[in-house]
């Protein structure tokens, strides 16, 4: 589904990303790992095609086509989702309203009818349902005067309404507590499908418990320095990322 | 320049002489301005001699005033000598079909989604029989005349009531109030009068359209609004379509008087021609709009949309002189392109438990100036007066400008004012955002434009805000990419 080749990209002068290779089937759960800076967000955000990043060498295909020549809304509409470790505040504007323009600016370029307003509303229900959120919560604004947790359950919301087929999770974790990390992880896991592949961006692996991924990779200095399975987020979490950075450093 | 620059252009001026051409013959006076031409003026509309006495005064005053500079805006000098101050009926030429109108415009139109035969009548073609729009009128005559409402012609009513325009007309806007409404005063081609009896509720939302002639009183309009003991109306100014319309100054005056209980809702959506890309023409709207609620309880809310304009200058503004009277004033001003927009409003509290609300919202793209000057004054006597404003700004690219000038004065100590200010960019964050979630940068910006003037929407009446939502986004079309 996803095959990056020797990806690296810049913000202003620095070069974050050096060479980053991966290949991500459908089906697959991918958790992308590493300390802060070590290129984990920025990858997330150049798949998704954010314009504060130049993509200076390597190249993207997704589906058989080159996503980096994609703008950001032919991304999304191909099925290209990230869940924002920030998610951003559109004040005046309701959750509903932009969750149905979302999913009819998606139809009209699939060249598929809107979305008729009941249909949209039994989907909402019953997602909102399975995310334990308030329908209320739906006539507020995107995401203002929502607290840390209220936001990253808003993202996966706006997942599962979506239907992705590459779902990226930007520090998803972060700013949640136990109970509300359990739900978002139930959020992701329905989304599992042999049709779908997820790739989870992550400081820690207490996320790992709960969304089990098939594959962990290590980013570090703009690289990923090692892949395996989910045993190596064990490791790493006994370890630290420090030994990685001396294997790297003397490598 | 365009080809539709280029295009608007070459019409403007094509019509420009030909209004020459054929008026001279019909009805319109050379140009410039003497005491002489006001008498020709007033002499023309076989207007009573009190008048005439009137118009003379406030041109005598126009005389000793200056132009105002303190709004920040600037414009080349108006040569008021130049200008023709009597055309009437002021002959456009009439086109044979939409053909002959500037592509531009007829798709600004269709993005409005104008019937056919509107559009002809805003651009000016000559309007077939099959548009029957005086059998609309003459319903909506009917309706008014059973409600014992009076809707006409300000011109009209000089004649016909001339007992009430002489008691209200510069009741709230003195002749001489500032250096445009004076001009006004002095040379006034038309406008409304609208009368609203005790305790009458009137039965349509009123607006200029249905009202025949409304389209060309020219730039000098003046519109009286009374609404008497618990009376109750809503009116609509402006058209939302870009109107065809070479006149360069327009300089209205609005006045309403609201007596005890009384209700009025005005609401204005301008849409003048805005200069070209480059900053070339556009109208000058200096407008003076005042409402008096004069008796207890009374109501008057003014809410606008302002996209059009090369250059505004109106402060919509209210007198609380009864008690417990509320004034309001909901605005969005949009400054695209070289528009530039000085606007606000002013509450003047004299009675007791006086409340007023500002929402002012101004939104700037391109090199647009957009500044917020409102006045709270509580007077002496205005015990336990309210106020509450609100003033946001929102930026567009990093070319523009928003600039607030709040004036505040509160001559008691049992009054609360509040203010609340803020200037926020349409984020580049926030528009990755909604692309991600792959919504298209111009819908995301129109989203996020929207989001940003929810609450003064939410003040007007339906059909006008599907409009003016229209309207806003075609104003801000290619202003972020």
């Amino acid at each position: 589904m996803l095959e990056i080749k020797n990806l690296s990209a810049r913000s202003e002068d620095t070069e974050i990303l050096k060479g980053i290779n991966l290949s991500v089937k459908a089906g697959e759960v991918h958790a992308i790992m590493g300390p802060n800076g070590s290129g984990k967000s920025t990858l997330a955000h150049v798949l998704a095609g954010r314009e504060d990043y130049e993509v200076t060498s390597g190249e993207v295909t997704y589906e058989g086509q080159d996503l980096l020549a994609m703008e950001i809304e032919e991304r999304a509409a191909e099925g290209v989702f990230l869940a924002y470790q920030y998610p951003v505040e559109i004040p005046g504007v309701s959750n509903k309203y932009f969750l149905k323009a979302a999913i009819n600016s998606i139809r009209k370029y699939q060249k598929q009818p809107l979305i008729k307003t009941s249909e949209f509303l039994d989907l909402l229900k019953s997602n909102l349902a399975k995310l334990g959120m308030d329908k209320e919560m739906m006539e507020r604004s995107v995401n203002e005067g929502f607290s840390g947790g209220e936001k990253k359950r808003n993202e996966i919301l706006q997942m599962a309404m979506l239907q992705p087929k590459l779902a990226l999770l930007d520090e998803t974790d972060s700013g949640l507590d136990i109970d509300a990390l359990k739900i978002v992880a139930e959020g992701v896991n329905a989304l599992r499908s042999p049709e779908r592949a997820i790739v989870v961006v992550t400081h820690y692996q207490r996320l790992l418990d709960y969304i089990v991924p098939d594959f962990v990779h290590v980013l570090s200095g703009g690289k990923i320095v090692r892949s395996g399975d989910r045993t190596l987020a064990l490791e790493l979490e006994s370890q630290g990322y420090a030994f990685l950075e001396a294997e790297t450093a003397s490598a | 320049m365009s080809s539709e620059t280029a295009m608007l252009e070459a019409y403007s001026k094509r019509e420009y002489k030909h209004g020459f051409v054929t008026d001279i013959d019909a009805d319109t006076i050379p140009p410039g301005l003497s005491e002489d031409v006001v008498r020709l003026i007033s002499l023309k509309k076989g207007e009573p001699e009190w008048l005439l006495e009137w118009r003379l005064k406030a041109f005598r005053h126009w005389q000793s005033m200056e132009e105002p500079t303190w709004p920040h805006v600037s414009y080349p000098e108006i040569k008021y000598g130049d200008m023709i101050y009597y055309s009437a009926p002021k002959q456009k030429p009439l086109l044979d079909s939409l053909d002959q109108v500037d592509p531009k415009l007829l798709e600004t139109y269709e993005k409005l989604g104008i019937p056919i035969e509107e559009q002809k009548a805003l651009a000016g073609v000559a309007v077939d029989a099959v548009f029957d729009s005086v059998s609309i009128a003459t319903t909506y005559k009917k309706t008014l005349e059973d409600a014992g409402v009076i809707f006409c012609p300000f011109s009209e009513a000089v004649h016909s009531h001339p007992e009430l325009i002489r008691k209200y007309l510069g009741s709230v806007v003195p002749a001489g109030d500032n250096y445009f409404a004076a001009l006004n005063s002095a040379v006034f081609s038309d406008g409304s009068f609208c009368y609203i009896p005790e305790g009458v509720r009137c039965p349509l939302e009123l607006s200029t359209y249905f009202r025949i002639n409304a389209q060309n009183t020219g730039q000098f309009e003046r519109t009286l609004i009374v609404a008497e003991k618990g009376a109750y109306v809503s009116y609509l100014e402006g058209c939302t379509a870009p109107k065809r319309d070479e006149n360069q100054l327009h300089a209205a005056v609005v006045e309403l008087v609201a007596a005890e209980d009384a209700q009025i809702k005005y609401s204005t959506v301008q849409n003048w021609y805005p200069g070209d890309e480059d900053g070339k023409g556009g109208i000058y709207n200096f407008v003076t709009k005042r409402g008096a609620c004069r008796g207890d309880r009374s109501k008057i809310s003014w809410t606008q949309v302002e996209t059009g304009s090369a250059i505004t200058w109106k402060y919509p503004s209210v007198i609380l002189q009864g008690d417990d009277s509320v004034g309001e004033f909901y605005s969005v001003a949009v400054t695209a392109n070289h528009q530039q927009a000085d606007t606000g409003t002013k509450m003047i509290h004299l009675g007791k438990n006086t409340k007023s609300t500002i929402i002012s919202k101004g939104i700037s793209a391109g090199v647009g100036q957009n500044s917020y000057r409102g006045l709270v004054k509580i007077q002496k006597n205005a015990t336990n007066a309210r106020n509450f404003s609100q003033c946001d700004s929102l930026l567009i690219g990093d070319k523009c400008g928003a600039h607030t000038f709040p004036y505040i004065e509160v001559r008691n100590t049992s009054s609360q004012v509040e203010h609340e200010a803020s200037t926020s960019k349409v984020g580049e964050d926030q528009i990755y955002y909604c692309r991600q979630r792959g919504i298209p940068t111009e819908d995301a910006v129109n989203m996020i434009v929207n989001g940003f003037c929810k609450e003064v929407y939410q003040e007007l009446p339906m059909e006008f805000a599907v409009e003016a939502r229209k309207l806003l986004s075609i104003s801000l079309e290619g202003s972020v990419g």
